[in-house]
């Protein structure tokens, strides 16, 4: 048992462990994105109300361009704000 | 004919009553037009996000209706009009978002049997009032008794 946690410990794994991102879009099977429910794209936006970025969310290109389209019909029918702060 | 969904908010200043017959004036319109209306929703009453015309309220109504592309600028000439009207958006349904709304109907019908509205507290409220009423009825014939 000691030995194999030594050879474990002298080989170190490779410290690439990163959490891979992913869309969850595409992973859940979503194909429409909602603009009337504005606690749905409350997890695409930051505090001050702005849509996060791709590189954040892991969201694909085809995706993040419905939650862009979603959150701005939903501002414009004053379901969500155009500006503020601490929103959630 | 195509699919179309419309939302648009009322101003809180109606009563109920007026706020219900400017829904029925821009149904009838659509109607009018040959539009088939596949679905109405009333949100009732909601806060809005940031303030339009100095109102932080005001009454939601969505409409789901199949209609020539014709009406709809018909339809949104008459929402400008229209001084109970603060916003309105239109939008076109693709078949994913047809899909999705038919969804989001079944959904709802099947929620009608119990209704959206009431919060738990609102039931564990009328339940506590029952137990009161069981008790002072309990208290009561007991004084009788004696």
């Amino acid at each position: 048992m000691a030995k194999q946690s030594e050879i474990r410990y002298l080989t170190p794994l490779s410290v690439d462990v990163k959490k891979k991102k992913y869309c969850r879009f595409k992973k859940s099977g979503i194909r429409y994105i909602d603009y009337k429910d504005p606690d749905f794209l409350k997890k695409f936006l930051n505090e001050q109300g702005k849509i996060l970025p791709r590189r954040i969310t892991g969201t694909s290109l085809k995706f993040q361009r419905r939650i862009a389209q979603a959150v701005k019909r939903s501002r414009h029918l004053a379901l969500l704000p155009y500006v503020t702060d601490l929103m959630k | 004919m195509n699919n179309y969904e419309t939302v648009f908010i009322l101003t809180p200043v109606l009563s109920d009553t007026q706020m219900k017959e400017a829904v029925e004036k821009f149904k009838k319109l659509l109607t009018d037009e040959g539009a088939t209306i596949v679905n109405e929703e009333n949100w009732g009453l909601r806060k809005l996000a940031y303030p339009i015309e100095k109102k932080s309220t005001g009454f939601y109504t969505l409409l789901e209706y199949q209609a020539e592309p014709n009406v709809i600028n018909k339809l949104e000439l008459n929402f400008r009009r229209d001084e109970r009207v603060i916003r309105f958006l239109t939008i076109k349904q693709d078949k994913f978002s047809l899909a999705y709304a038919e969804k989001r109907r079944s959904r709802k019908s099947q929620k009608q049997d119990a209704p959206r509205f009431t919060s738990k507290r609102e039931v564990e409220v009328v339940k506590s009032e029952a137990a009161v009423e069981e008790v002072t009825s309990k208290v009561e014939s007991e004084v009788k008794e004696d």
